[in-house]
Protein backbone atom coordinates (compact mmCIF):
# COMPACT_ATOMS: atom_id res chain seq x y z
CA UNK A 1 0.00 0.00 0.00
CA UNK A 2 2.83 2.40 0.85
CA UNK A 3 5.75 2.31 -1.58
CA UNK A 4 9.36 2.56 -0.49
CA UNK A 5 9.51 5.87 -2.30
CA UNK A 6 6.62 7.19 -0.23
CA UNK A 7 8.27 6.05 2.99
CA UNK A 8 11.57 7.70 2.12
CA UNK A 9 9.94 11.00 1.20
CA UNK A 10 7.63 10.86 4.22
CA UNK A 11 10.49 10.30 6.66
CA UNK A 12 12.68 12.97 5.06
CA UNK A 13 9.94 15.58 5.16
CA UNK A 14 9.11 14.66 8.75
CA UNK A 15 12.72 14.96 9.84
CA UNK A 16 13.14 18.34 8.12
CA UNK A 17 9.95 19.74 9.68
CA UNK A 18 10.91 18.53 13.15
CA UNK A 19 14.48 19.84 12.81
CA UNK A 20 13.27 23.25 11.64
CA UNK A 21 10.69 23.45 14.41
CA UNK A 22 13.10 22.49 17.17
CA UNK A 23 15.99 24.67 16.04
CA UNK A 24 13.72 27.70 15.62
CA UNK A 25 12.31 27.21 19.10
CA UNK A 26 15.77 26.75 20.52
CA UNK A 27 17.10 29.90 18.83
CA UNK A 28 14.12 32.00 19.84
CA UNK A 29 14.25 30.89 23.46
CA UNK A 30 18.03 30.98 23.82
CA UNK A 31 18.43 34.60 25.02
CA UNK A 32 15.83 34.00 27.73
CA UNK A 33 17.40 30.72 28.78
CA UNK A 34 20.84 32.33 28.88
CA UNK A 35 19.55 35.16 31.04
CA UNK A 36 17.91 32.61 33.37
CA UNK A 37 21.25 30.86 33.71
CA UNK A 38 23.18 34.05 34.50
CA UNK A 39 20.59 35.10 37.07
CA UNK A 40 20.60 31.61 38.59
CA UNK A 41 24.40 31.84 38.91
CA UNK A 42 24.10 35.22 40.64
CA UNK A 43 21.28 33.96 42.86
CA UNK A 44 23.45 31.00 43.82
CA UNK A 45 26.30 33.26 44.90
CA UNK A 46 23.95 35.54 46.81
CA UNK A 47 22.35 32.52 48.50
CA UNK A 48 25.82 31.41 49.62
CA UNK A 49 26.16 34.85 51.22
CA UNK A 50 22.77 34.30 52.90
CA UNK A 51 21.15 37.01 50.77
CA UNK A 52 17.70 36.24 49.34
CA UNK A 53 17.34 37.45 45.77
CA UNK A 54 14.44 37.34 43.35
CA UNK A 55 14.73 37.13 39.59
CA UNK A 56 14.36 40.90 39.29
CA UNK A 57 16.65 42.26 41.99
CA UNK A 58 19.47 39.67 41.71
CA UNK A 59 21.73 41.72 39.45
CA UNK A 60 21.28 44.85 41.52
CA UNK A 61 22.00 43.05 44.80
CA UNK A 62 25.05 41.42 43.26
CA UNK A 63 26.45 44.85 42.39
CA UNK A 64 25.81 46.05 45.96
CA UNK A 65 27.55 43.17 47.68
CA UNK A 66 30.27 41.87 45.40
CA UNK A 67 32.87 44.63 45.16
CA UNK A 68 35.80 42.77 43.60
CA UNK A 69 36.15 39.80 41.29
CA UNK A 70 39.58 38.18 41.07
CA UNK A 71 41.08 35.72 38.62
CA UNK A 72 43.73 33.57 40.27
CA UNK A 73 46.18 31.28 38.45
CA UNK A 74 47.44 27.84 39.52
CA UNK A 75 50.25 29.40 41.61
CA UNK A 76 47.90 31.60 43.61
CA UNK A 77 48.89 34.79 41.78
CA UNK A 78 46.16 37.33 41.03
CA UNK A 79 46.12 37.75 37.26
CA UNK A 80 42.79 39.48 36.78
CA UNK A 81 40.87 42.13 38.71
CA UNK A 82 37.37 43.39 37.96
CA UNK A 83 36.17 46.17 40.22
CA UNK A 84 33.19 48.55 40.07
CA UNK A 85 32.22 47.55 36.57
CA UNK A 86 35.67 47.84 34.98
CA UNK A 87 38.31 45.28 34.17
CA UNK A 88 41.45 46.63 35.84
CA UNK A 89 43.76 43.72 35.10
CA UNK A 90 43.69 40.65 32.89
CA UNK A 91 41.76 39.83 29.76
CA UNK A 92 38.57 38.14 30.91
CA UNK A 93 36.05 39.12 33.55
CA UNK A 94 36.37 36.59 36.41
CA UNK A 95 32.57 36.16 36.43
CA UNK A 96 32.77 34.72 32.91
CA UNK A 97 35.48 32.16 33.68
CA UNK A 98 34.23 28.72 32.66
CA UNK A 99 35.05 26.66 35.75
CA UNK A 100 34.35 23.38 33.97
CA UNK A 101 37.00 24.15 31.35
CA UNK A 102 39.52 25.36 33.92
CA UNK A 103 39.09 22.27 36.11
CA UNK A 104 39.64 20.14 33.01
CA UNK A 105 42.86 22.06 32.33
CA UNK A 106 43.90 21.36 35.91
CA UNK A 107 43.21 17.65 35.49
CA UNK A 108 45.29 17.62 32.31
CA UNK A 109 48.17 19.34 34.13
CA UNK A 110 47.82 22.56 32.14
CA UNK A 111 47.80 26.11 33.58
CA UNK A 112 44.35 27.22 34.75
CA UNK A 113 42.44 30.20 36.15
CA UNK A 114 39.97 30.23 39.02
CA UNK A 115 37.60 33.02 40.01
CA UNK A 116 37.27 34.44 43.51
CA UNK A 117 34.55 36.90 44.51
CA UNK A 118 35.16 39.28 47.37
CA UNK A 119 32.03 40.68 48.95
CA UNK A 120 31.34 43.18 51.69
CA UNK A 121 28.46 42.90 54.10
CA UNK A 122 28.29 45.34 57.02
CA UNK A 123 32.06 45.94 56.49
CA UNK A 124 32.75 42.21 56.89
CA UNK A 125 34.82 40.75 54.11
CA UNK A 126 33.51 37.52 52.61
CA UNK A 127 35.17 35.27 50.07
CA UNK A 128 32.80 33.48 47.69
CA UNK A 129 34.26 30.43 45.95
CA UNK A 130 32.31 28.84 43.09
CA UNK A 131 32.31 25.05 43.00
CA UNK A 132 31.83 22.52 40.27
CA UNK A 133 31.83 18.73 40.32
CA UNK A 134 30.09 15.58 39.20
CA UNK A 135 27.10 13.83 40.79
CA UNK A 136 25.33 10.62 39.86
CA UNK A 137 23.60 11.74 36.65
CA UNK A 138 25.19 15.05 35.80
CA UNK A 139 27.10 18.08 37.03
CA UNK A 140 26.92 19.50 40.54
CA UNK A 141 27.70 23.11 41.25
CA UNK A 142 27.48 25.56 44.07
CA UNK A 143 29.15 28.32 46.01
CA UNK A 144 30.73 28.41 49.41
CA UNK A 145 31.40 31.60 51.33
CA UNK A 146 34.13 32.10 53.91
CA UNK A 147 34.58 34.75 56.56
CA UNK A 148 37.58 37.13 56.76
CA UNK A 149 40.16 34.41 57.53
CA UNK A 150 39.16 32.27 54.51
CA UNK A 151 38.68 29.36 56.91
CA UNK A 152 35.27 29.35 58.56
CA UNK A 153 32.23 28.87 56.31
CA UNK A 154 29.56 31.54 56.62
CA UNK A 155 27.25 30.23 53.91
CA UNK A 156 26.90 27.61 51.20
CA UNK A 157 24.61 26.76 48.36
CA UNK A 158 24.50 23.67 46.15
CA UNK A 159 22.76 22.94 42.92
CA UNK A 160 22.54 20.20 40.33
CA UNK A 161 21.18 19.45 36.90
CA UNK A 162 19.99 15.88 36.98
CA UNK A 163 20.18 14.37 40.47
CA UNK A 164 17.27 12.18 41.58
CA UNK A 165 14.43 14.22 43.14
CA UNK A 166 13.99 13.34 46.80
CA UNK A 167 17.41 11.67 47.00
CA UNK A 168 20.55 13.27 45.57
CA UNK A 169 18.62 16.39 44.62
CA UNK A 170 18.25 17.16 48.33
CA UNK A 171 21.70 18.80 48.26
CA UNK A 172 20.03 21.90 46.88
CA UNK A 173 17.88 22.30 50.00
CA UNK A 174 18.61 24.82 52.71
CA UNK A 175 18.73 22.07 55.33
CA UNK A 176 21.71 20.49 53.62
CA UNK A 177 23.56 23.70 52.81
CA UNK A 178 23.09 25.31 56.22
CA UNK A 179 24.99 22.43 57.86
CA UNK A 180 28.17 23.90 56.39
CA UNK A 181 27.91 27.15 58.35
CA UNK A 182 30.62 27.29 61.04
CA UNK A 183 32.63 24.42 59.55
CA UNK A 184 36.33 24.90 58.77
CA UNK A 185 38.49 23.92 55.82
CA UNK A 186 41.84 24.38 57.59
CA UNK A 187 43.08 22.35 60.55
CA UNK A 188 44.75 23.88 63.62
CA UNK A 189 48.11 24.03 61.81
CA UNK A 190 46.61 25.82 58.82
CA UNK A 191 46.74 22.74 56.58
CA UNK A 192 43.98 22.13 54.05
CA UNK A 193 41.52 19.46 55.23
CA UNK A 194 38.38 20.39 53.26
CA UNK A 195 34.90 19.57 54.55
CA UNK A 196 33.58 16.06 54.23
CA UNK A 197 30.04 14.86 53.77
CA UNK A 198 29.87 11.90 56.13
CA UNK A 199 27.64 8.88 55.63
CA UNK A 200 25.96 7.98 58.90
CA UNK A 201 26.30 11.56 60.14
CA UNK A 202 29.10 13.89 61.19
CA UNK A 203 28.49 12.84 64.81
CA UNK A 204 30.23 9.52 64.11
CA UNK A 205 33.55 11.33 63.53
CA UNK A 206 36.15 11.80 66.28
CA UNK A 207 35.46 14.98 68.28
CA UNK A 208 38.31 17.00 66.74
CA UNK A 209 37.20 16.09 63.21
CA UNK A 210 33.56 17.13 63.61
CA UNK A 211 34.28 20.70 62.58
CA UNK A 212 35.29 19.34 59.15
CA UNK A 213 32.20 17.15 58.59
CA UNK A 214 28.50 17.41 57.75
CA UNK A 215 25.74 14.77 57.44
CA UNK A 216 25.30 13.02 54.10
CA UNK A 217 21.96 12.43 52.39
CA UNK A 218 20.31 9.03 52.84
CA UNK A 219 19.71 7.40 49.49
CA UNK A 220 22.07 9.86 47.80
CA UNK A 221 25.47 8.28 48.41
CA UNK A 222 26.98 8.95 45.00
CA UNK A 223 25.77 12.56 45.00
CA UNK A 224 27.18 12.99 48.53
CA UNK A 225 30.52 11.58 47.39
CA UNK A 226 30.38 13.97 44.44
CA UNK A 227 30.00 16.89 46.86
CA UNK A 228 33.09 15.64 48.76
CA UNK A 229 35.20 15.47 45.64
CA UNK A 230 33.89 18.82 44.40
CA UNK A 231 34.79 20.58 47.67
CA UNK A 232 38.27 19.08 47.87
CA UNK A 233 39.00 19.58 44.19
CA UNK A 234 37.85 23.20 44.00
CA UNK A 235 39.01 24.49 47.39
CA UNK A 236 42.56 23.16 47.24
CA UNK A 237 43.24 25.51 44.30
CA UNK A 238 42.93 28.51 46.61
CA UNK A 239 45.48 27.30 49.17
CA UNK A 240 48.47 29.13 47.70
CA UNK A 241 46.40 32.29 47.39
CA UNK A 242 45.36 31.96 51.05
CA UNK A 243 48.95 31.43 52.20
CA UNK A 244 50.17 34.46 50.26
CA UNK A 245 47.36 36.91 50.95
CA UNK A 246 45.38 36.10 54.05
CA UNK A 247 46.77 36.85 57.48
CA UNK A 248 45.35 34.50 60.06
CA UNK B 1 -29.98 3.42 9.64
CA UNK B 2 -27.15 4.93 7.62
CA UNK B 3 -28.20 8.42 8.67
CA UNK B 4 -27.91 7.32 12.27
CA UNK B 5 -24.42 5.96 11.75
CA UNK B 6 -23.22 9.17 10.14
CA UNK B 7 -24.53 11.25 13.01
CA UNK B 8 -21.65 12.65 15.01
CA UNK B 9 -21.05 11.79 18.63
CA UNK B 10 -21.67 14.80 20.85
CA UNK B 11 -18.39 16.14 22.27
CA UNK B 12 -19.05 14.80 25.74
CA UNK B 13 -21.07 11.71 24.94
CA UNK B 14 -21.07 8.83 27.39
CA UNK B 15 -18.54 7.04 25.21
CA UNK B 16 -16.21 10.02 25.21
CA UNK B 17 -16.55 10.55 28.94
CA UNK B 18 -15.65 6.90 29.48
CA UNK B 19 -12.41 7.54 27.59
CA UNK B 20 -11.38 9.85 30.40
CA UNK B 21 -12.87 7.99 33.35
CA UNK B 22 -11.97 4.38 32.53
CA UNK B 23 -8.20 4.84 32.86
CA UNK B 24 -8.73 6.30 36.31
CA UNK B 25 -9.90 2.93 37.58
CA UNK B 26 -10.68 -0.13 35.46
CA UNK B 27 -8.18 0.59 32.70
CA UNK B 28 -5.54 2.27 34.79
CA UNK B 29 -2.28 2.24 32.84
CA UNK B 30 -0.16 1.51 35.92
CA UNK B 31 -2.24 -0.82 38.08
CA UNK B 32 -4.10 -2.73 35.37
CA UNK B 33 -1.95 -2.50 32.26
CA UNK B 34 1.28 -2.27 34.31
CA UNK B 35 2.85 0.31 31.99
CA UNK B 36 4.96 3.29 33.00
CA UNK B 37 6.19 1.55 36.14
CA UNK B 38 9.74 2.83 35.61
CA UNK B 39 8.93 6.49 36.12
CA UNK B 40 6.44 5.63 38.87
CA UNK B 41 9.42 4.34 40.85
CA UNK B 42 11.70 7.24 40.05
CA UNK B 43 9.72 10.43 40.62
CA UNK B 44 7.57 9.48 43.59
CA UNK B 45 9.93 10.12 46.51
CA UNK B 46 8.30 13.56 46.88
CA UNK B 47 4.87 14.85 45.88
CA UNK B 48 5.95 17.97 43.99
CA UNK B 49 7.98 16.30 41.23
CA UNK B 50 5.26 13.65 40.94
CA UNK B 51 2.62 16.30 40.24
CA UNK B 52 4.75 18.23 37.75
CA UNK B 53 5.64 14.97 36.04
CA UNK B 54 1.94 14.11 35.80
CA UNK B 55 1.18 17.53 34.26
CA UNK B 56 3.95 17.13 31.70
CA UNK B 57 2.70 13.67 30.74
CA UNK B 58 -0.86 15.02 30.40
CA UNK B 59 0.44 17.62 27.92
CA UNK B 60 2.66 15.25 25.95
CA UNK B 61 0.12 12.41 25.78
CA UNK B 62 -2.85 14.68 24.98
CA UNK B 63 -1.00 16.54 22.22
CA UNK B 64 0.81 13.45 20.95
CA UNK B 65 -2.43 11.51 20.59
CA UNK B 66 -3.94 14.38 18.57
CA UNK B 67 -0.90 14.65 16.27
CA UNK B 68 -0.74 10.90 15.68
CA UNK B 69 -4.48 10.77 15.13
CA UNK B 70 -4.27 13.54 12.51
CA UNK B 71 -1.42 11.75 10.76
CA UNK B 72 -2.84 8.25 11.18
CA UNK B 73 -3.89 7.76 7.54
CA UNK B 74 -0.53 8.91 6.17
CA UNK B 75 1.71 6.80 8.40
CA UNK B 76 3.06 3.68 6.68
CA UNK B 77 2.76 0.73 9.08
CA UNK B 78 6.40 -0.22 8.53
CA UNK B 79 7.71 3.05 9.96
CA UNK B 80 4.95 3.83 12.45
CA UNK B 81 7.13 3.30 15.55
CA UNK B 82 9.73 5.71 14.18
CA UNK B 83 7.07 8.32 13.45
CA UNK B 84 5.57 7.89 16.92
CA UNK B 85 8.93 8.23 18.60
CA UNK B 86 9.73 11.36 16.60
CA UNK B 87 6.44 12.95 17.64
CA UNK B 88 7.01 12.10 21.32
CA UNK B 89 10.60 13.33 21.28
CA UNK B 90 9.65 16.58 19.55
CA UNK B 91 6.90 17.35 22.07
CA UNK B 92 9.10 16.48 25.03
CA UNK B 93 11.95 18.69 23.79
CA UNK B 94 9.49 21.55 23.24
CA UNK B 95 8.18 21.16 26.80
CA UNK B 96 11.74 21.11 28.10
CA UNK B 97 12.79 24.22 26.15
CA UNK B 98 9.74 26.20 27.23
CA UNK B 99 10.18 25.17 30.86
CA UNK B 100 13.82 26.29 30.72
CA UNK B 101 12.85 29.66 29.28
CA UNK B 102 9.69 30.47 31.22
CA UNK B 103 9.69 28.25 34.31
CA UNK B 104 13.35 27.83 35.07
CA UNK B 105 12.85 26.66 38.65
CA UNK B 106 10.35 23.97 37.74
CA UNK B 107 12.62 22.74 34.98
CA UNK B 108 15.48 22.46 37.45
CA UNK B 109 13.35 20.44 39.82
CA UNK B 110 12.17 18.00 37.20
CA UNK B 111 15.72 17.75 35.93
CA UNK B 112 16.25 14.50 34.10
CA UNK B 113 12.67 13.28 34.17
CA UNK B 114 11.26 15.54 31.48
CA UNK B 115 13.62 13.82 29.07
CA UNK B 116 12.56 10.45 30.40
CA UNK B 117 8.95 11.05 29.34
CA UNK B 118 10.21 9.98 25.89
CA UNK B 119 10.68 6.46 27.20
CA UNK B 120 7.36 6.29 29.05
CA UNK B 121 5.67 3.15 27.72
CA UNK B 122 2.17 4.53 28.32
CA UNK B 123 2.62 7.13 25.59
CA UNK B 124 3.75 4.68 22.95
CA UNK B 125 1.08 2.26 24.16
CA UNK B 126 -1.74 4.78 23.65
CA UNK B 127 -0.44 5.78 20.20
CA UNK B 128 -0.42 2.16 19.12
CA UNK B 129 -3.65 1.11 20.79
CA UNK B 130 -5.82 4.15 20.29
CA UNK B 131 -4.83 7.20 18.29
CA UNK B 132 -3.60 5.19 15.26
CA UNK B 133 -7.23 4.11 14.79
CA UNK B 134 -9.35 6.95 16.13
CA UNK B 135 -10.33 10.54 15.40
CA UNK B 136 -8.46 13.47 17.02
CA UNK B 137 -11.05 14.45 19.66
CA UNK B 138 -11.55 10.97 21.18
CA UNK B 139 -7.77 10.51 20.94
CA UNK B 140 -7.23 13.69 22.89
CA UNK B 141 -9.65 12.53 25.59
CA UNK B 142 -8.05 9.10 25.69
CA UNK B 143 -4.61 10.70 26.10
CA UNK B 144 -5.69 13.03 28.88
CA UNK B 145 -7.59 10.20 30.61
CA UNK B 146 -4.65 7.84 30.59
CA UNK B 147 -2.23 10.53 31.71
CA UNK B 148 -4.62 11.36 34.56
CA UNK B 149 -4.83 7.70 35.54
CA UNK B 150 -1.04 7.57 35.53
CA UNK B 151 -0.78 10.82 37.51
CA UNK B 152 -3.32 9.61 40.07
CA UNK B 153 -1.22 6.57 40.99
CA UNK B 154 1.94 8.71 41.00
CA UNK B 155 0.42 11.14 43.47
CA UNK B 156 -0.94 8.38 45.75
CA UNK B 157 2.43 6.62 45.84
CA UNK B 158 4.30 9.90 46.33
CA UNK B 159 1.96 10.89 49.17
CA UNK B 160 2.77 7.77 51.19
CA UNK B 161 6.45 7.74 50.32
CA UNK B 162 6.92 11.37 51.31
CA UNK B 163 4.80 11.05 54.46
CA UNK B 164 6.44 7.86 55.74
CA UNK B 165 9.92 8.44 54.29
CA UNK B 166 10.49 12.14 54.93
CA UNK B 167 7.66 12.91 57.37
CA UNK B 168 6.27 15.69 55.21
CA UNK B 169 3.51 16.42 52.71
CA UNK B 170 4.42 18.71 49.79
CA UNK B 171 7.56 19.66 51.69
CA UNK B 172 5.60 20.67 54.83
CA UNK B 173 6.89 18.76 57.87
CA UNK B 174 3.57 17.43 59.18
CA UNK B 175 4.90 14.74 61.47
CA UNK B 176 7.30 17.18 63.12
CA UNK B 177 4.48 19.66 63.69
CA UNK B 178 2.24 17.12 65.39
CA UNK B 179 5.18 16.12 67.58
CA UNK B 180 5.49 12.47 66.57
CA UNK B 181 9.29 12.51 66.84
CA UNK B 182 9.13 13.36 70.54
CA UNK B 183 7.52 10.03 71.34
CA UNK B 184 10.26 8.10 69.55
CA UNK B 185 8.91 7.88 66.00
CA UNK B 186 11.48 7.74 63.20
CA UNK B 187 11.15 8.16 59.44
CA UNK B 188 11.41 4.96 57.48
CA UNK B 189 14.45 5.42 55.26
CA UNK B 190 13.34 2.47 53.12
CA UNK B 191 10.39 4.47 51.83
CA UNK B 192 12.56 6.88 49.87
CA UNK B 193 14.29 4.05 48.01
CA UNK B 194 12.75 2.95 44.69
CA UNK B 195 11.81 -0.65 45.68
CA UNK B 196 9.23 0.63 48.17
CA UNK B 197 7.42 2.37 45.31
CA UNK B 198 6.99 -1.02 43.67
CA UNK B 199 5.62 -2.49 46.90
CA UNK B 200 3.21 0.45 47.26
CA UNK B 201 2.04 0.00 43.67
CA UNK B 202 1.51 -3.69 44.54
CA UNK B 203 -0.62 -2.72 47.53
CA UNK B 204 -2.67 -0.33 45.37
CA UNK B 205 -3.23 -3.13 42.84
CA UNK B 206 -4.33 -5.44 45.66
CA UNK B 207 -6.79 -2.89 47.06
CA UNK B 208 -8.16 -2.14 43.60
CA UNK B 209 -8.68 -5.80 42.72
CA UNK B 210 -10.43 -6.60 45.94
CA UNK B 211 -12.85 -3.75 45.20
CA UNK B 212 -13.29 -4.39 41.48
CA UNK B 213 -13.67 -8.15 41.36
CA UNK B 214 -13.78 -8.54 37.57
CA UNK B 215 -10.15 -7.44 37.33
CA UNK B 216 -9.03 -10.68 38.97
CA UNK B 217 -7.72 -13.16 36.41
CA UNK B 218 -9.35 -16.59 36.45
CA UNK B 219 -6.90 -19.42 35.99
Amino acid sequence: MFSNRYIFIYSSVMVIIVAALLSTTSLLLQPRQQKNKTIAKIQGMLAAMNVEATFNDAEELYATYVKTELAIDQDGEVVGIYRNGTLEKGTVRPFDIDLKKELYNKKMGRPFLIPLFIAENHSNTMYVVPLRGVGLWGPLYGNITFGPGFDVVVGAQFSHDKETPGLGAEISTNEFASQFIGKKILDDNGRFTSIKVVKGGAATLPADQQVHGVDAISGGTITSNGVNTMLADCLENYMSYIQKNITR
Amino acid sequence: MSAELKEKDPMFSLKNRRLVSAPLNRDNPITVQVLGICSALAVTAKMEPAVVMALSVIFVLGMGNVVISLLRKTIAPRIRIIVQLTVIATLVILVDEFLKAYAYNVSKQLSVFVGLIITNCIIMGRFEAFSMANKPWPSFLDGVGNALGYGLILVIVAFFRELLGSGSIWGYPVLEKIGLYHIGYENNGMMILPPMALILVGIIIWVQRSRVRELIEKN
